[in-house]
């Protein structure tokens, strides 16, 4: 490694990589050669021992019927061919998917009327802004049990809904209100930081541009839908891509308001816990987990993948 | 048109002259459209911080206070501390909360310097192989952590340290995503001091540690908060890699508690906000750099 460092350094700063900057002369290296390496290995490390590692680990487990504490051997695709027939696994890519459909057009939307909600500055507008910020920062287990109370058979919700003559709902009883619950709570603490990131996409919206189609006499909602939504397409897309993703991968609200089985009957089940679920203990069947987890990296990258190029197609 | 054009060179010219609530283009916002702002505005306050006061309310209920009462009592009667000291005595709750303070400060040392070293050596060396050491990161930044999660578990079970808290920590210690946002970080710096202090002899270690790092102070906080929430709040990890309830950090723990304890509302109460009030309290002296890590967290993500 030192000589292969030391060549690199006689080849010093590859000018033609940085041609906005005036020729500069030559001088002596005085730090050792290795240290680049030593800046940056404790880092490199890491990621390759606890991701790269384990990520091509999973890649070669799906195809084997390991578990946590046998080895196990090359099965081929058997891992793959149980799955189609795993109605679990089904439940969970249905699930998980009608998270993505259901999370992430409102988590596109709201935060961008919250944001133009907060940006005008009257007063008392930094404490509204730092409040709805307040969920975010509570940990995803705190809003998880603060939703299981509010919407227990006796919590606030129904207490109020009881009040106003709707009378109760088995909000966390009923297999699809509970999945419904679970969007909700995902959409309620995500409000707030995809509205911080709208915020400042809005910050750089021109303001001729309001001010022609106020001229223009274009009302509110006109202006919003011709000013304010081309002027930050590129972060809509963003948050899409983001909150897909993240959605895709649901694994503690439904965990704490379903439960670790995944609701009645497991009907509840996302994919990312019938990961932890099959993978995990001691007899966790580590191959098949892997397995679903391929699925799961496929996925996620496919949802990025087709919102980038939802992004292309709409500029072309 | 006009009008604005006049207007510009100040920031607020109507607000400076005048008390009345002026919008940041200097226009006047009519009476009616403040109250409708106003009022939306704290219908999204309920809706956002509502939740945490009402968990609150309820963790300061006493024992003889009906919490299912229809229609609601928001304001708890008789306010006791009773459930925080039943808490304690359920579970080991200040253990648990010291596991994850240790977890979240080991989080945060190891990120701050591993992040910030990577992030330098990406940046300003130069050295053969730089380009694939950044390829890795960001390739590493791409894999989600749901889907590699179970190969982390056998990972840290061939390593032997499944079930202690340098477990917990290991895998985000240096997260791939701190360390190119401290690469940009540094890319952002003019080059020329660097440079000056190069000619008078300075190694990488003294330039990067006198004059580089002093610049990215902004950037370190922000990756040194997102560290401590992140480890704070984690919960998936812990709770595969994490089997003995002494070792739990205070997500597991609370976790348990509902698992055990899910019909004593109160006590749940109480823990989540055992759990929630650190975060809060650091939020409120740290809003700054919170936001700041939002933009730069979203432009990398």
């Amino acid at each position: 490694m030192a000589s292969s460092t030391t060549a690199a350094e006689v080849r010093r700063p590859s000018r033609a990589r940085r041609p906005s900057r005036a020729p500069r002369p030559l001088r002596v290296r005085r730090h050792l050669p290795t240290s680049p390496w030593l800046f940056a290995a404790p880092g490199l490390v890491i990621t390759g021992v606890f991701i790269l590692y384990p990520f091509v680990s999973t890649l070669v487990n799906a195809f084997t019927d390991r578990r946590t504490l046998i080895p196990g051997k090359f099965v081929g695709l058997a891992n793959f061919r149980e799955l189609l027939h795993d109605d679990m696994f089904w439940i969970g890519l249905r699930n998980s998917t009608l998270y993505v459909l259901g999370v992430v057009p409102a988590l596109v939307l709201l935060p961008l009327l919250l944001a133009l909600l907060v940006q005008k500055n009257i007063p008392g507008i930094t404490f509204f802004r730092s409040a709805f910020y307040t969920p975010v920062v509570a940990s995803i287990v705190v809003v998880g049990l603060i939703w299981v109370w509010l919407l227990d058979e006796r919590g606030l919700v129904n207490s109020l809904l009881e009040t106003i003559g709707v009378g109760r709902v088995g909000f966390l009883s009923d297999q699809w209100l509970l999945l419904l619950s679970a969007m909700a709570v995902t959409v309620w603490r995500g409000l707030g930081y995809y509205m911080i990131i709208y915020l400042a996409a809005l910050a750089n919206v021109p303001r001729e541009l309001h001010e022609a189609a106020m001229v223009d006499g274009a009302g509110a909602v006109r202006r919003f839908f011709t000013v304010t939504v081309p002027a930050v397409r590129s972060t809509m897309v963003l948050v899409g891509a983001l909150s897909s993703v993240s959605a895709f991968k649901v694994f503690s609200e439904v965990y704490l308001m379903a439960g670790p089985d995944g609701g009645p009957a497991g009907e509840d089940t996302t994919l990312v816990m019938l990961v932890q679920r099959t993978g995990t203990g001691l007899t966790g069947r580590v191959g098949y987990a892997s397995a679903i987890s391929v699925v799961v990296f496929v996925v996620t990258v496919v949802l990025m993948l087709l919102v980038l190029r939802a992004d292309r197609k709409e500029e072309a | 048109m006009s009008v604005a054009e006049k207007t510009r060179p100040v920031e607020h010219p109507v607000a400076a002259r005048d008390p009345r609530i002026a919008d940041e283009h200097g226009r006047r916002i009519r009476a009616w459209e403040v109250a409708l702002r106003y009022l939306l505005l704290l219908a999204v306050l309920a809706l956002t911080v509502g939740p945490f006061l009402w968990q609150l309310s309820t963790s300061l209920k006493g024992p003889h206070e009906d919490i299912f009462s229809s229609p609601p009592k928001f304001l708890p009667s008789e306010p006791t501390l009773h459930n925080y000291q039943r808490v304690a005595d359920t579970i080991p709750v200040w253990d648990y909360a010291f596991n994850s303070l240790r977890v979240a400060t080991a989080n945060v040392v190891t990120n701050c310097v591993g992040s910030a070293l990577a992030g330098y050596a990406l940046a300003r060396l130069r050295y053969r192989g730089r380009r694939i050491a950044t390829l890795v990161f960001i390739l590493a930044m791409l894999v989600p952590a749901e889907s590699i999660i179970i190969a982390q578990f056998t990972t840290m079970r061939e390593l032997g340290l499944n079930n202690t808290l340098i477990g917990v920590v290991l895998p985000a210690c240096i997260s791939a995503m701190n360390v190119l946002l401290m690469r940009n970080a540094f890319l952002n710096l003019p080059y020329e001091i660097e440079e000056a202090a190069f000619v008078d002899g300075a190694n990488a270690w003294q330039r990067f540690l006198r004059i580089a790092l002093p610049s990215v102070r902004g950037t370190l906080a922000v990756v040194a908060i997102f560290a401590f929430m992140g480890a704070w709040d984690d919960f998936l990890w812990p709770l595969i890699v994490l089997s003995d309830p002494s070792k739990f950090t205070l997500t597991i723990g609370l976790n348990y508690l509902h698992g055990t304890f899910a019909n004593d509302e109160r006590l749940v109460a109480a823990g989540t906000i055992i759990a929630v009030a650190p975060l809060i309290a650091l939020f409120a002296c740290l809003q700054r750099y919170f936001f700041r890590g939002v933009g730069e967290g979203a432009v990398k993500g």
